[in-house]
């Protein structure tokens, strides 16, 4: 599904004395079928940008439109469900929702919730659990006895068993060891391939520069760059400086490497690239 | 979530904001206290009047006293019927069947809402002008007699401490989880009452479960960092009574005298 925002300003208790401006006339688009990362510093209005895209917030103005479902400040709640139904949410730290007597229960509450039937409802969650490699032995155990990691997988499942169109994650990768984060971005990859849409936020630029087909760099509400990776992670240095953003690693690398007197041809991305260039920076020698 | 408006503080430079916390709970005490010898137009003019005048002092938007209001009205709404209709005597208004609205039963019902709103916009002035662990610090520096007689005031309100500064976190939480299960698909507008009730369980049990665990971080927190009871503490912030302070303490005394002028005149 597509996704695209128009103008849209949002602000927490609108119209009040206490009301505080997050999002400043934030227009993007977002292709069917395409990986979005979405980067910036704390604060800059990363999450609640992505709580607009399934209606949790309604924009203060503007409007977003979701394939033909179209998101004003005036749309009524009862509809929002459907829009729900297309647009899956994983949180950050999504264990914290857990809440049913077991582990597959967990998973069957969003199907059940938008209208499956009791057998569908399992044969979406075993499917959902599969997908993110939680073994069966555990789908009939209590989800507060498994272990941190196991509870991430269990929600994740939780929010991918609706089979939404639209996949949105919030900094999935934090809290996760690097084998985790490593089935994370095959995870993105996968629901890539089944023709999914997947927004996710993210502090780690590897994973941007990973999966990402585009990535959205957000500053104090305002949207600054919307671009493909290559083109962001080829700007200035000073602009990542103002941005408070960091380079891949290979590309750090390949900036200190240059302090220290050794030019290479472009700035790499990844470590295959950096090695690549490295190799021929010795030949040359 | 974010329109809850019970207890909340918000910064400010007043007059009000300047004042020790515990003149400041003296205030609000003898100040209710008062309000229960209210009997007459006069004497709630009287009391409507000082709040109105403290209201004004806090130099904060009457809108935030208005959003306190708001969540008690069906409370308000409730006595206020009750009284309304149930108060003997006469002249009888009108009546339709055992029910009866007298003239009494009016002026009783307008003394009551008047009495509970100016009450609650009384601690509603206490709490909006004053941080939660300073209301614990007057509390425990005005109940500090009570160690005499063995009652462990230091640890009661630490627990109220701790209690005050879980309310943001655990209204934080709650929307946290309702998003992520309203994004599941969860609806409480839907079905009948019992669906509706237990709707609520994927929301409370998180909840739970968040809440103990975080206790159980806090108390692991202060473990290692030696946390005792029953020890002297001495405190980040001295509490003393300022100029201003004593100030207060004489308008609270000639606000407390013209109240009971006013009662006696209005009754000969």
């Amino acid at each position: 599904m597509a996704i695209t925002f128009e103008k849209v300003n949002f602000s927490y208790g609108a119209g009040t004395t206490l009301a505080r401006s997050i999002l400043h006339d934030v227009t993007l688009q977002i292709a069917t079928g395409q990986v979005t990362a979405i980067v910036g510093q704390t604060g800059s209005g990363k999450s609640t940008l992505i709580q607009h895209i399934n209606g949790l917030l309604k924009p203060t103005s503007g409007r977003i439109i979701i394939d033909d479902f179209q998101l004003t400040a005036s749309t009524k709640e009862k509809i929002l469900v459907q829009l729900r139904k297309n647009v899956g949410i994983v949180f950050q730290f999504p264990e914290n929702q857990l809440f049913a007597n077991t582990v597959l229960e967990d998973v069957m509450y969003a199907p059940l919730n938008f209208g499956a039937t009791k057998a569908e409802a399992k044969l979406a969650a075993e499917q959902a659990l599969k997908r993110v490699g939680v073994s069966s032995e555990l789908w009939y155990r209590s989800p507060f006895e498994l272990s941190g990691g196991q509870m991430r997988r269990v929600a994740m499942a939780g929010a991918l068993s609706s089979n939404p169109n639209v996949v949105i994650m919030d900094e999935p990768a934090a809290g996760l060891d690097p084998k985790g984060q490593a089935e994370l971005l095959n995870l993105v990859q996968e629901l890539k391939a089944l023709g999914k849409t997947v927004v996710f936020i993210s502090h780690q630029m590897d994973h941007v520069i990973a999966v990402a087909d585009q990535v959205i760099v957000m500053q104090n509400g305002h949207v600054v760059a919307q671009e493909s990776p290559k083109k962001l992670f080829n700007r200035d240095l000073s602009w990542f400086e103002t941005m408070k953003l960091d380079l891949p690693k290979a590309g750090q690398l390949a900036e200190k490497l240059r302090k220290n007197g050794v030019f290479l041809s472009r700035r790499p991305l990844t470590l295959i690239e950096l090695a690549d260039l490295i190799n021929k920076e010795v030949d040359h020698e | 979530m974010n329109n809850i408006m019970i207890g909340r503080f918000v910064s400010g430079n007043s007059w009000v904001h300047r004042l020790d916390p515990r003149t400041k709970m003296l205030i609000t005490f003898v100040y209710i206290l008062v309000m229960l010898w209210a009997n007459s137009w006069q004497t709630y003019a009287w009391t409507t009047l000082f709040v109105i005048v403290l209201v004004k002092l806090t130099d904060q938007p009457f809108k935030l006293y208005w959003d306190g209001l708001k969540p008690i009205f069906w409370l308000i709404l409730f006595t206020v019927v009750l009284q309304l209709l149930f108060t003997p005597g006469t002249p009888v208004l009108f009546s339709f069947g055992p029910l009866r609205v007298t003239v009494p039963g009016v002026i009783n019902a307008v003394y009551v809402m008047v009495r509970f709103v100016l009450i609650i916009l009384m601690s509603t002035i206490l709490t909006l002008t004053t941080p939660p662990t300073s209301i614990a610090n007057a509390l425990e520096s005005l109940l500090g007699p009570l160690k005499k007689i063995g009652i462990p005031v230091a640890e009661l309100s630490l627990m109220l401490a701790i209690a005050l500064r879980f309310v943001p976190l655990l209204m934080d939480e709650t929307q946290k989880i309702m998003n992520a299960q309203k994004s599941r698909g969860m609806s409480f507008s839907t079905g009948g009452p019992v669906k509706r009730a237990k709707a609520i369980i994927p929301l409370l049990i998180p909840l739970f479960v968040g809440a103990l665990q975080r206790a159980l971080d806090l108390a692991n927190a202060m473990e290692v960092r030696g946390f005792k009871d029953a020890v002297q503490r001495t405190k980040y912030r001295v509490l003393s009574y300022q100029k201003t302070d004593k100030l207060a303490f004489v308008a609270l005394g000639g606000f407390v005298i013209i109240f009971f002028v006013i009662k006696e005149l209005a009754h000969v």
